[in-house]
């Protein structure tokens, strides 16, 4: 199980979270001059990387507010964890080749 | 009942060639799809000169870590259309590749524990029905018939209040039809490549021409992937994207028991599914670790999860233990549909997506992609599965419709 430190409840079990998928994914700013593969591309895909990943979570058990988690999806250790009002943190060895 | 003992292994499976420089098609992946793949390439199209590539070991990915169930009782038709297409393949290879990998039709139980469950069964048996699969809806009483020691009593939590059953579906010993396949293909003149990485893709404009590995560069004609969790990275390599998300998939086993359980349970509600090997032990699966990760592990609250489940409905198991967990690495798609077909990059083919249900699929997999790729056109049953279906909005929306949640 996942120990995730919520920014504002501290750490906490995986069990308490909901997981969000991939972080930093804005909404399009006009959707309707979208053509349909601009679309698709919002829509359906997203980052699979082998690594570091920001990613989303929310505490649902807790204080219910999303934030951003910096994970690595080979060692599923947790990077980092930023507030949805802050920059991705720069990562030392971010990105590697694992 | 009796356990059976598993059947000797044939003096040869395959023979372990240095890749040559060029093949006339290179399949990504030895596992079961890949295999298959090679296997109809060279029965079905008469194409021989075919490498799989395979960066670990033949058949140690996702065939040697799913729970082996074998159904075709989707509800789409695009699904059960290709379902069970798979199944009535896996009915004839047995005979056909001379190999008893213990094909077991002992059907299929899904339960229904809420109303909504039973309206879902309902629809779906009523959809497999016009569809020829054969599928039927049972009691609670009928549903004790089947499998005598489910606790149907209406005092749990979440009773039974019925469920689907298909008759046809069942297990098989998924290495042995993993060894099954790769030895006729490698009869057939199929290079099976072991300990070979793909690291990159030789392109011509639009056009690729060969692939990069650790042991050489190797030119090719057509290249199939079926690297399953890892088709998103080799996707990347080749220059496009997959719209997948690489999630762990973890499965358990038992210590051995005599024969208990004659049939395959599944529960979406209480979330589990289990069947007996013919070894004896319980092998049990539930869905997938929220999260992304390629770490082939996942947490252990879902194990818990699915334990409960499963003792809440075999209360035989209760003193069972585990014996060992695992997990793989499935990619899932927005629609729980697996893609198969064409890519952006010209002559490159992608079988993936197959989510939590490749197993079931091996053959009418190989069969479909050999086809894609022997043909450059897709086989009737493999048309509705393409990547474009998701800039066209076509989805085979298989979430919660395909009898397990993913």
């Amino acid at each position: 199980m996942l120990l995730i430190s919520c920014p504002w409840c501290g750490p906490r079990d995986e069990t308490e979270y909901h997981y969000g998928g991939q972080a930093h994914v804005p909404h399009p700013e006009n959707p309707e001059s979208l053509t349909d593969e601009q679309w698709a591309e919002y829509v359906f895909y997203r980052d699979n990387p082998r690594g570091p990943f920001a990613e989303r979570w929310v505490h649902s058990t807790g204080c219910r507010r999303w934030f951003n988690v910096l994970r690595d999806t080979v060692t599923y250790e947790v990077l980092a964890v930023y507030r949805l009002d802050e920059p991705r943190p720069e990562l030392p060895q971010a990105g590697g080749n694992r | 009942m009796t356990t059976k003992p598993l059947p000797e292994h044939p003096d040869f499976l395959w023979r372990n060639p240095e890749p040559r420089s060029s093949y006339d098609v290179v399949i990504v992946g030895a596992g079961g799809h890949g295999l298959a793949t090679a296997y109809y390439l060279a029965k079905n199209h008469g194409i021989t000169s075919v490498a799989v590539l395979e960066k670990g070991w033949l058949a140690g990915g996702n065939m040697a870590r799913n729970t082996t169930i074998i159904r075709s009782n989707y509800l789409w038709d695009e699904s059960a259309a290709i379902y069970e297409h798979a199944l009535k393949l896996w009915e004839g290879l047995p005979a056909e590749l001379d190999y008893d990998f213990l094909f077991s039709q002992r059907g299929v139980l899904n339960l229904a524990h809420t109303l909504q469950d039973v309206r879902e069964g309902m629809r779906r048996v009523g959809a497999n029905v016009l569809n020829g699969v054969d599928a039927q809806w049972l009691g609670p009483d009928e549903v004790a018939e089947v499998c005598p020691i489910l606790n149907v009593s209406p005092r749990t939590r979440y009773p039974v209040l019925g469920g689907t059953f298909q008759p046809r579906a069942g297990i098989a010993k998924h290495d042995h039809v993993a060894w099954a396949l790769a030895r006729r293909a490698d009869e057939l003149g199929v290079d099976l490549i072991q300990g070979c990485e793909v690291t990159g893709f030789l392109k011509d404009g639009d056009r690729v021409v060969g692939v990069e590995t650790n042991r050489g560069r190797i030119l090719t004609g057509r290249i199939g992937l079926a690297a399953a969790g890892h088709s998103s990275l080799l996707a990347q390599r080749a220059g496009f994207r997959l719209p997948v998300q690489s999630h762990p998939l973890q499965a358990l086993v038992s210590e051995l028991h005599e024969p208990v359980h004659p049939t395959v349970v599944m529960s979406n509600h209480v979330h589990v599914y289990v069947s007996q090997a013919h070894k004896g032990e319980l092998v049990m699966g539930a869905g997938v670790d929220a999260y992304n990760g390629y770490g082939q592990r996942g947490s252990f609250h879902v194990i818990e999860q699915q334990m409960a489940a499963a003792v809440e409905l075999f209360p035989v198991f209760a003193r069972a233990h585990v014996l060992r967990t695992w997990g793989g690495i499935v990619d899932v798609t927005p629609d729980a549909s697996p893609i198969i077909g064409r890519t952006p990059v010209e002559n490159l083919y992608v079988n993936c997506g197959w989510g939590t249900g490749g197993f079931k699929a091996t053959p009418a997999a190989g069969w479909t992609f050999a086809h894609t790729i022997a043909t450059g056109e897709p086989h009737p049953l493999n048309a509705p599965f393409a990547l474009e279906r998701f800039t066209t909005g076509a989805l085979i929306d298989e979430h919660g419709a395909a009898a397990v949640a993913h």
